[in-house]
């Protein structure tokens, strides 16, 4: 397994240089998911399967993966959609010269999609997370050059990106109540960890991180405004796979919480997020925002069923979740197909497709008729079941059947605001669509249609072993095309009768609910931009006073702060010790100490530039002696040729400015010496005491009695610089080379206009 | 700017100095010196140049791109602590191995000699990327 994902990153990063050169094969990059699944099929038949890999097993990260029925259900939706839009994306986007760079995005995204569902180990399974959140980023603003498009994916990346730390927390809360990083014994331990006193807190975080993910309400905006990202991205990421990753952790962890409070206030939240989702689906023109809405409620209606947790709703909310892969990413495809014949995206704009391009109209009628319930599609079939279930589930259905009701009603008016109009009619000026354009698409309805006439199959299949998995129980319920004249198929005709006189009556409902927009206004939309605002303004506000641009207000910043701090540690450690034996002292370290003192006067008093860099020179050299003389030879050499090397350099930056035009004001200049004398005297200060500190002496020990034996090297200085603490010094020659860099582009880039090197 | 005598000294001090910076590089590990220290003498040797020959000469002698120097230092010196991964040690860990040279006898040979000739590429290359582009900004100010 690990290999498999080894390779699809290879995969990523070949993308954009094998397609740039052959660009008019890009669909055929769609032979990776497929070799994935092929490749998953024959993983998961194998009797014996590879010892799981250990990452960092101190940290508990392990490569270990869990492939049971709902991990591969799953798996099974990512491989095959991921075929069919790989196919798709390259006629789409056709004649772009990134293709490449979408390529290789949507592979990232495959395979981190796929570790998602499939991982055990859940550190593991947050970084697949975090990965998808990553490539939704790149995907969405694959348009970099309009404002909308990066709005849009700075969007998904801040709320789904802070829903995944509120995640990760959850899970490392989760882990540590289990006592173990791996998914399957936190759910081998089922309800029992319940009673754990983190199990409450751990389980809201990552209800959170789930909701962000599968844009539940009050999180639900983004994925509209995500509508920015090209066809293939919509249909893949933002209606099959990505979003439904919060349903399958929620699906996975239902051993754990099911049947607790936590999984009803789930159930509420999915109750509320389908209601708003259709709701907000109905007054909406641009066809792929009205698919976004629409894919709002179906992601709140698997949501609220997962909640309702008794096996029977969690088979059904898989069919449903299935059925909903099947029609929606249908949809959305074909919506790209369309918007590219007719040139428009607004769904009133669209006429007479069923004349212009019969095929293509066919499957997105096939498609809506999913969408809306009709039989004897995959979606009816779901749909029947959801009912069954929560018309016998024990507890308080009638709400959450009103709400489903209602969310039906709805589906069945949006289907007719897709096909009705559109397909009918004279057609307009339009250009057929290529067959890759519209064929993948057409796919996936009939699989939905076959999935219908045929449901016993997708059922024993995909749908049963997953329903298993998530309720670790034989689920005694069935998927049937027609089961007997009961009171679901009365619902069931209600609500498309009802679906139908909605859109009849479309304009007048609209029309009452335009009066309620300005309370919709103070939505969760409205929220995030205030905050982001906020947080901008509040950025900008701090840069303005602190950056000011001027080195000497920097330089005041930094030594007033140092002192004032390093004086407080003094004051309060009572580390003021200033008995100090001057018996001892030299004459030529007086001599020295005086020399030095008066070069730092010097440097103060001279009116040029390069005499005072020369007097700074001075009072370094001075230093370096006063280090060769109490036996620091490494440092004393080193200070030598850094002197040498400053005054090099400032004279070379010194030499050609202009002499000094005017001098600060006495003001200024009084405020300066008071801050110097403040920073000198607090060195000098502290330097005596450290005199007095008899400080711990083990590290010295350590590595005096280490540096020959462990590390071969007799200068202690250079063990400890070069093998000891290697570390730090590769991170401050890290530091060396981005300010080098930092010189240079400042310096260099601007003459060029920024246009790069 | 030439002067005839600094152009002598210069000419004759560069590969003086050169040399002992590798000396320095090599001796660190049991004397005083290193890479850090190596580094600096040889941009010093190079900054003389630059004084008594200018930046385009100076660039010359030093051949490489000061940006590669950065970069392969770095990379050197992060590359060395990888080797450890070979024998399953964590990052950075120092490997040793004793070499029989012909004329020195019996040496000590290990990663932190690489981490430390990482260091002083690295130096040498951040103290003439500021230098040459300096340099080359101040000459093209009016």
């Amino acid at each position: 397994m690990l290999a498999l994902f080894i390779l699809l990153s290879a995969a990523t990063a070949v993308a954009p240089v094998v397609i740039r050169r052959r660009a008019r094969y890009a669909p055929a990059w769609a032979a990776v998911p497929l070799a994935s699944g092929l490749w998953l099929a024959w993983w998961i038949s194998q009797p014996e399967r590879e010892p799981a890999w250990n990452w960092a097993a101190s940290l508990g990260v392990r490569f270990s993966f869990l492939t049971d029925g709902l991990g591969l259900l799953f798996a099974w939706l990512i491989c095959g959609i991921g075929v069919l839009v790989f196919l798709y994306a390259g006629s789409y986007l056709e004649g772009d010269p990134r293709l490449g760079r979408f390529y290789a995005y949507l592979t990232l995204f495959f395979a981190s999609m796929l570790g998602l569902v499939l991982a055990d180990n859940i550190i593991l399974l947050f970084i697949f997370w975090e990965l998808t959140s990553l490539s939704s980023f790149l995907l969405i603003g694959y348009d970099h050059h309009r404002v909308e498009a990066r709005n849009a994916a700075l969007q998904t990346l801040l709320v789904t990106g802070l829903g995944g730390l509120a995640l990760l927390a959850g899970l490392i809360l989760l882990a540590s109540a289990a006592g173990s990083y791996e998914l399957s014994v936190l759910i081998a331990r089922g309800g029992e960890l319940r009673a754990e006193p983190l199990f409450a807190p751990g389980m809201i975080l990552v209800i959170l991180g789930a909701m962000t993910k599968s844009a539940q309400f009050p999180f639900h905006f983004w994925l509209p405004s995500a509508m920015e990202a090209p066809a293939p991205v919509s249909a893949y990421l933002h209606s099959a796979t990505m979003v439904k990753a919060g349903v399958y952790l929620l699906a996975r962890l239902t051993p754990i919480g099911g049947g607790s409070w936590l999984w009803d206030l789930v159930a509420g939240v999915g109750l509320v997020t389908m209601l708003a989702g259709f709701l907000l689906a109905l007054p909406q023109r641009d066809a792929k925002r009205l698919l976004a809405f629409s894919t709002v409620g179906a992601l709140g209606m698997f949501t609220m069923m997962i909640g309702l947790g008794t096996p029977k709703a969690i088979h059904a909310s898989l069919a449903v979740l299935l059925a909903h892969a099947f029609y929606k990413a249908s949809l959305f495809l074909l919506a790209g197909a369309f918007e590219h014949a007719t040139g428009a995206r607004n769904v009133g704009e669209w006429r007479g497709l069923w004349r212009s391009m019969p095929a293509p109209a066919a499957a997105a009628a096939l498609a809506a008729a999913s969408l809306a319930g009709l039989p004897p599609l995959f979606g009816y079939v779901a749909k029947e079941k959801a009912l069954s279930a929560m018309l016998g589930h024990p507890v308080h259905a009638g709400i959450f059947l009103a709400g489903f009701a209602a969310a039906g009603v709805c589906s069945a008016a949006l289907a007719a605001i897709l096909t009705v109009r559109p397909l009918g009619g004279a057609p307009g000026d339009v250009h057929a669509p290529g067959l890759l354009l519209w064929a993948p698409p057409a796919l996936l309805a009939l699989l939905g249609a076959l999935a219908g006439l045929r449901p016993a199959a997708a059922d024993h299949w995909l749908i049963q072993p997953a329903a298993q998995a998530a309720a670790r129980t034989l689920v005694d319920s069935h998927l049937s095309l027609w089961h007997g004249f009961d009171a679901v198929v009365l619902l069931s005709i209600g609500i498309l009768l009802a679906g139908a006189v909605l859109y009849w009556r479309l304009g007048a409902v609209l029309a009452a609910a335009s009066r309620l927009r300005s309370a919709a206004s103070y939505g969760p939309l409205r929220l995030y931009e205030t905050t982001l605002g906020g947080v901008n303004r509040l950025a900008v506000g701090t840069t303005r006073l602190l950056q000011s641009g001027k080195l000497r207000n920097y330089l005041l910043i930094v030594l007033l702060t140092t002192s004032g701090l390093a004086f407080h540690a003094l004051i309060s450690r009572g580390g003021l010790d200033l008995r100090t034996d001057w018996k001892g002292l030299q004459p030529h370290e007086g001599v020295l100490a005086g020399t030095i003192a008066a070069a730092a006067v010097a440097a103060l008093l001279f009116p040029s530039r390069l005499a005072a860099v020369a007097a700074l020179g001075v009072v370094g050299l001075g230093v370096a002696v006063i280090f060769l003389l109490y036996g620091a030879p490494d440092l004393a050499m080193t200070q030598f040729v850094v002197e040498a090397l400053t005054v090099m350099l400032l004279v070379l930056v010194l030499y050609h400015l202009p002499r000094f035009s005017g001098f600060s004001s006495r003001r200024a200049r009084l405020r300066d010496l008071g801050v110097s004398l403040a920073a000198g005297s607090l060195l000098t200060l502290a330097l005596l005491s450290v005199n007095g500190i008899e400080g711990d002496t083990s590290l010295r020990e350590f590595y005096t009695s280490n540096s020959y034996t462990a590390a071969h090297g007799r200068n202690i200085v250079n063990v400890i610089l070069v093998d000891f603490r290697a570390l730090d010094t590769l991170g401050e020659i890290t530091v060396l080379a981005i300010a080098a860099l930092g010189v240079f582009s400042l310096l260099k880039l601007r003459f060029k206009g920024g246009g790069g090197r | 700017m030439t002067s005839l005598i600094l152009a002598t000294a210069a000419r004759f001090l560069f590969p003086l100095l050169l040399l002992f910076s590798v000396f320095l590089l090599l001796r660190g590990h049991n004397l005083p010196g290193g890479g850090f220290v190596g580094g600096l003498v040889a941009a010093a040797a190079f900054a003389l140049y630059w004084l008594a020959f200018g930046t385009r000469t100076a660039r010359r002698a030093l051949r490489l791109n000061p940006l590669t120097l950065i970069a392969g230092g770095l990379l050197l010196a992060a590359g060395s602590g990888c080797v450890a991964f070979l024998n399953g040690r964590p990052f950075l860990t120092g490997l040793w191995v004793r070499l029989h040279v012909p004329v020195l006898g019996e040496v000590w040979a290990g990663t932190p000699l690489i981490f430390d000739t990482g260091v002083y590429l690295l130096v040498i290359g951040v103290l003439m990327l500021v230098i040459t582009t300096l340099a080359e900004e101040t000459r093209e100010q009016p």
